[in-house]
Parts: structure tokens; C-alpha cells; sequence
């Protein structure tokens, strides 16, 4: 490298870094009353997956009025992590070394993973608003990691009582290779209690499903359950209808498998699909009408539940910071307002359950087509009240 | 047994899409000793001008259209922009270069159609399946998708084996200093095979599109399948792509077909579940350890 390039880096470096300065400070800055609240805010805004990210950061946004959250002023300090946990704990690593004490964003449990035990040991806060891992639900629960969406497995379980309820007696599975694939069978089967007409395990990088789908009709089952996340979901889906087996076998997933993205992305291959939910934008609760309508004003689109989740997880957030007027060094009682759960949550019924992992009612769902040839998720039938998880025991948090 | 013609008809599906890409990258890799990794980004453009000409114009034919030019101009695009500087640098520099390419693909990609995958929907005229034996109906989007296989394998055997620019790609991929030598203008073969190749990938992007989700990042799912037919067919040679991209096709779908059942037939249930699933995963590598053990340059590599 020639040396006028190389002082031209060190010029550019510089300039980085004196760019970075006032958000440091800012975040020293919190030490003082009525200075906001810096929130550390590491999502997934690029890759494929970059839509979840944009539709977390836009639900917590929208619960902030005039930058306040519970009548306290904070300052999101927004980071990419590319769904790489490396970026995710450098990102960590430099908040918590410029004082940030309260953490949430993150939307995929390995980069979770890697973000947790620092913020924890640096005596911060995490509050997760999209996965709940089972290694962080049991025996390693924390009394500063808070999960506000659902424990992991919980879906699969409920999707399992929803079986039960639409008396399918004989499930053929499907799920990818890996252990959240594996995981997701698992969770299924711990409440299911029919036959399991076959287990099929699908390859990670997989885009066809042909070979499955044959699979799939010579077990001939009442029904399936598959759990692919993202484009794969799209793809099986797609297939599935294709094949022809969308009509005669119903297809049962977790709400993940099909969000409100996807279901513009899979067409009407995606009619009649039933899925577990917490929420769909269909609900007519009060809270979720007024939600669905902010969120469709503000940003001309209809919300997923990663949206309603972040949503969510801002009002409980909110909900603590002004219960200690926004000093997180309070740290008692902030633990003990964030437990309380004292805000209306757009889902209806929320607690914490012993391992600070929700408690709340899960729903089956369908997705339909309106004579207008929009495809909507509606809601059933309630399949579960007031459902914890299977680890909260395991939890010796008191 | 009607399952197993099912099955061996996925594995013929799955291997002529993989000939569609394999074909344009080996003709790359063995002519011009480029390592393309943007292969994989060519297929995604192709399929998402596709959809986009699809969604505005309602015609299919006009989707096909769109990818076959779409693609191939972004390859020649790419050709001329970048790879053109590099041909005689270390296969270092290439792998960089269209690494970086793969990472400024996706993004304009995602800049200029936005992260939501479009919907492209089966064309009427390939909805629904066709009895193909009694008790076997295959859906006719897969058909289509063979039938394209055959034909692109038809055409490219005439076009290498009785045009004159066949002739010159088969002597690059023989001789490329040769041919040099003798007064052809090789660069501009270099950028026609490039557009080819891209074009041919476009077509698999159309063909795949109503099937798949289209998505940033699609290509790079296939991208190392691919590499793996033209490993296994031989550097350089159609021929082998095709070959290669049959057997692959095969030993895949029939491998996550039959070894888990095969296995659960002797082992316990939870072994066998992880054993086979790890088997599968592992399989069209096993194919070409063994290959390259039994013909180390490949089944029909065009260097002999």
C-alpha cells in the first residue's frame, strides 16, 4: 500500500471515529436525570431476513410518542447485524462499554446468544422481543433477561393442542435438519397425542421438496405439520399446493412459518393453511384494531407479528421505565416493574411466568381467501389459556 | 414402485435445473479458467426480471423473455465491467471480485425491487398435473421444467458440435492460447460465452420462479450444488455438465428418498433419523469424493 492511501485511511478512520463521538456521549450522558434512556437496539435490517428487522424497528417505533416511552425520553441506539452473531456481540461490546444498560432488538435466538451473557455480566437488562431459546428458559434463567414474546417451543406445543382439537389421529412431520428443526418436532409432540405417521427431516439449504412431497402422499396422513422458516416456508407451501395434496391433506404450522410477508410472497398456495398463533392482524380487540390502523398509517403497510411483538415489548419496556421514572439504576425496582407487566398488550392476556418467559393465551388460525382475493389470517378458535412453558420449572430464579 | 418413478422423476427435475447452471459455469470455468461465483446472482436476476415482466404484463412467454435477457445482459454486464480485468490474475483475485459481486448483486437487487419476494404464479397453461401411468399423476410445471432441460441440452450439443462458434468454444476449452494465436477474437467469444452462460441461468430462474420464493440470496443456495456438477462431469465440457447434473440430480433426491427409510430398516429409530439425515446431507459430496477418486478430472472433462 502506498503511503499517501495509507494516510488517507488513517484520515477516514479518524473521521469515523469523530463521528461516533456524540453518540458516546449521549450515552454517558444518561447518568443525569432528565438526559433519555439509551436503548440498545441490535436487530437484523439486511439479508433476506432484513423485512423482520424493519418491521421490529417500525412496531417499537411506533410505541414511542415524541421519542417517549412511558413519559421517559429514550434514545434508540439502532445496530445491523446482518444475522451474524459476531457483528451482534461487537455491537453489544461497544454499547455496554459506552454505558448503555438496557438491551432489545434481537430477532434470531443464536445471534440472542451471543448478545445475552455480555449484556448480562455488565449488570444490563435484556428484554428479548422476538426468540425465546429453551438454554436461556430453564436452569440458565437471569434475573435481568426478561422475554416478552414467547418461550420457542410453545408454538409447536400449542400446534400440537391444535391438532388435538381438529381430531387429527394420524401427523405426518417435517422439518429441516437442525436444532431448531428438531426442536420444533419435538415441541410439537410433547402435546400431540395421535399418531406420528412419519418424521421427515429436510435439508437446511433445501428450495425443492418434490422428493417430500411424495413422501408425504404415500404415508398418506389426515394431516401435516412443518415447521421452514422463510423463503423455505414460501417454497413448500408453493409445492404443496402444486402437488395437489393442499386439498385433500391439511398443512398445520407455527405462526413463523407464515407471516403476513410471506403470505403476498406465496399466493393463493397459501389458502386454507392452519397455523398456532398469538396474534394476527385480524384480531378484534380493541388494543390490536387501534395497532393495525397506527401501524397501517404510519407506514402504509398491514403489520406482521414480529411488528406486534416489538410493539409489545416497547409497552412493557415503557411501562418500567416510568414506574422509576426512568432510572435504570434503580435496579430493584425496575426488575420489579418489568415482572409486573403492568400494559395493555395488543395480544390481550400477558404475564410472567416464575422464569420471567410469558404466560398467555395461544390461538389456532386459518389462513382464507376474501372474495376480494386477499388473503387473511383469521382467527378460530383459542387452543390454550394462560400457557407457560415446559422449562419455567427448571428456573430457581427466587 | 409408481413411487419410485416419482421419485426418479423429481431426481430428473432437480438434475435438468441443475444442467441449466452448470452448463453456462462450466463452459466459464473451462474456457476463460474463471472461478464465477456471481453464477448464482445471474440465476436471481433472471428470475426476479421474470416476475417483474410477469406482474406488469400477465404473459409468461414475455416472463421467459425477460429473464433470457435480463440475465444474459447482467452477465455480460458483469463480463465487461469486472471479470474482463482479471483473466490473467491468480484465481485469488477472480474469487474476490465476484465474491463482491455476489454482495453488490443482492443489494441492488434489494434497492431496486425491494425485500419482499414477488409472487410469480404457475402459468395456466402448466397449472394442474398430468397422469403420466396409472396412479401417477406429476405435476405439469415439473414436466415443463425436464422438457426445457432436454431441449437446452439438445440445442447446446448443436450449437457446440455444428456451429462455428461451437467450434471455437470447444477449442478455448481445448487451447485458449492456441486459438489466441491463430487470429479469433477471443475476448469477444470470452463475452459471448459469458451472456450464454448468464442467459441460461435466467432461463432456470423463470423456469424455478413459480415454484420457488424468489428471494435475494437464491442463487447462492445453488451456487455450490453447482460447483459440485461440473467437479463431477469434468471441467469445461456440456457434456459433462449434463452428465454430471443427472447423476447429482439423482443421488440427491433418491438419497433423501430412500436412505432414512433404508436405514431405519436396521438401526433404532432415533440413530437412524440423525444418521440419515446427516447421509443425505452429506451425499452428493460422497458422489464426488468417489468420482474424483475413481477419474480425478472428472467423469468427461474436455481436456482428455
Amino acid at each position: 500500500m502506498s503511503r499517501s492511501a495509507f494516510t488517507r485511511r488513517m484520515i477516514a478512520a479518524g473521521l469515523a471515529s469523530a463521528a461516533a463521538l456524540p453518540m458516546m456521549q449521549s450515552a454517558f450522558a444518561q447518568a443525569g436525570a432528565s438526559a433519555p434512556v439509551t436503548i440498545g437496539f441490535i436487530t437484523t435490517l439486511s439479508t433476506p431476513a432484513g423485512y423482520i428487522g424493519e418491521d421490529i424497528r417500525a412496531g417499537f417505533q411506533l410505541a414511542l410518542t415524541d421519542g417517549k416511552l412511558g413519559g421517559v425520553p429514550v434514545n434508540l441506539a439502532i445496530e445491523d447485524d446482518a444475522l451474524k452473531p459476531a457483528n451482534a456481540k461487537q455491537a453489544a461490546d461497544r454499547l455496554i462499554q459506552s454505558g448503555v444498560k438496557l438491551f432489545t432488538g434481537v430477532n434470531f435466538s443464536n445471534v440472542l446468544a451471543a448478545v445475552v451473557p455480555g449484556v448480562l455480566e455488565s449488570g444490563g437488562y435484556y428484554v428479548s422481543l422476538n426468540p425465546g431459546p429453551s438454554s436461556f428458559a430453564g436452569e440458565r434463567c437471569h434475573r435481568n433477561y426478561f422475554v416478552a414474546s414467547y418461550q420457542n417451543d410453545a408454538f409447536h406445543e400449542a400446534a400440537g393442542l391444535a391438532a388435538n382439537r381438529l381430531g387429527y389421529k394420524r401427523v405426518a412431520l417435517l422439518a429441516p435438519n437442525y436444532q431448531a428443526g428438531r426442536d420444533a418436532l419435538e415441541g410439537f409432540k410433547r402435546t400431540f397425542k395421535g399418531e406420528i405417521a412419519g418424521e421427515i427431516y429436510t435439508k437446511l439449504d433445501q428450495t425443492d421438496f418434490s422428493v417430500e412431497l411424495a413422501r408425504v402422499r404415500s404415508l398418506a396422513p389426515e394431516a401435516i405439520y412443518q415447521f421452514h422458516p422463510g423463503g423455505a416456508g414460501i417454497n413448500f407451501a408453493k409445492q404443496y399446493a402444486n402437488a395437489g395434496l393442499g386439498k385433500s391433506v391439511p398443512m398445520l404450522i407455527p405462526a413463523f412459518s407464515m407471516d403476513a410477508h410471506m403470505v403476498g410472497a406465496t399466493g393463493d398456495a397459501a389458502d386454507g393453511i392452519y397455523a398456532s398463533a398469538l396474534w394476527t392482524p385480524e384480531a378484534t380487540t380493541p388494543a390490536s384494531k387501534a395497532f393495525v390502523e397506527a401501524f397501517r398509517k404510519a407506514y402504509s403497510r398491514t403489520p406482521t407479528m414480529y411488528a406486534q411483538q416489538a410493539y409489545d415489548t416497547a409497552n412493557l419496556i415503557g411501562s418500567a421505565l416510568k414506574a422509576v421514572n426512568g432510572d435504570v439504576g434503580k435496579q430493584d425496582e425496575f426488575r420489579k416493574a418489568l415482572r409486573a407487566a403492568q400494559f395493555t398488550a395488543v395480544r390481550g392476556k400477558f404475564s410472567f411466568g416464575p422464569n420471567q418467559h410469558p404466560v398467555q393465551d395461544y390461538y389456532l388460525t386459518k389462513f382464507e381467501k376474501r372474495p376480494s382475493g386477499e388473503i387473511v389470517q383469521t382467527m378460530v378458535r383459542k387452543i390454550a389459556e394462560d400457557y407457560g412453558d415446559a422449562y419455567a420449572a427448571q428456573c430457581k430464579l427466587n | 414402485m409408481i413411487l419410485f418413478v416419482e421419485q426418479a422423476l423429481n431426481g430428473l427435475q432437480y438434475g435438468s435445473m441443475l444442467f441449466l447452471l452448470a452448463s453456462g459455469l462450466t463452459l466459464i470455468f473451462g474456457i476463460m479458467g474463471v472461478i464465477n461465483l456471481t453464477h448464482g446472482a445471474f440465476y436471481m436476476v433472471g428470475a426476479y426480471s421474470a416476475a417483474f415482466a410477469v406482474l406488469s404484463t400477465g404473459s409468461f412467454l414475455v416472463g421467459i423473455a425477460a429473464a433470457l435477457i435480463g440475465a444474459g445482459l447482467y452477465a455480460v454486464l458483469v463480463e465487461v465491467a469486472v471479470v474482463q480485468w482479471l483473466y490473467r490474475r491468480d484465481h485469488l483475485y477472480q474469487v474476490l471480485a465476484t465474491l463482491g459481486l455476489i454482495l453488490f448483486t443482492n443489494e441492488a437487487v434489494s434497492m431496486i425491487f425491494g425485500r419482499r419476494p414477488p409472487l410469480m404464479d404457475i402459468p395456466p397453461f402448466l397449472q394442474g398435473s398430468v397422469p403420466l401411468l396409472p396412479g401417477l399423476d406429476y405435476p405439469l410445471m415439473r414436466v415443463g421444467f425436464i422438457v426445457t432441460g432436454a431441449l437446452v441440452a439438445i440445442g447446446l450439443w448443436a450449437l457446440v458440435n455444428h456451429t462455428r462458434v461451437g467450434m471455437l468454444i470447444r477449442a478455448g476449452a481445448d487451447d485458449r492460447e492456441m486459438v489466441d494465436a491463430l487470429g479469433v477474437d477471443i475476448r469477444r467469444l470470452y463475452t459471448l460465452v459469458f451472456g450464454l452462460g448468464g442467459a441460461l441461468c435466467g432461463l432456470a430462474g423463470v423456469m424455478a420462479a413459480p415454484l420457488l420464493a424468489i428471494e435475494i440470496g437464491m442463487g447462492e443456495r445453488v451456487l455450490i450444488t453447482t460447483f459440485v456438477v461440473i467437479v463431477v462431469g469434468g471441467v469445461g465440457s456440456v457434456r459433462g455438465a449434463l452428465v454430471g447434473a443427472l447423476l447429482v440430480g439423482m443421488v440427491d433426491s433418491l438419497g433423501r428418498a430412500y436412505i432414512p427409510q433404508l436405514l431405519q430398516l436396521s438401526l433404532p429409530a432415533s440413530t437412524a433419523d440423525t444418521l440419515g439425515a446427516g447421509l443425505v446431507s452429506a451425499s452428493i459430496y460422497l458422489l464426488m469424493a468417489i468420482v474424483l477418486l475413481v477419474r480425478p478430472n472428472g467423469l468427461l472433462p474436455a481436456r482428455g
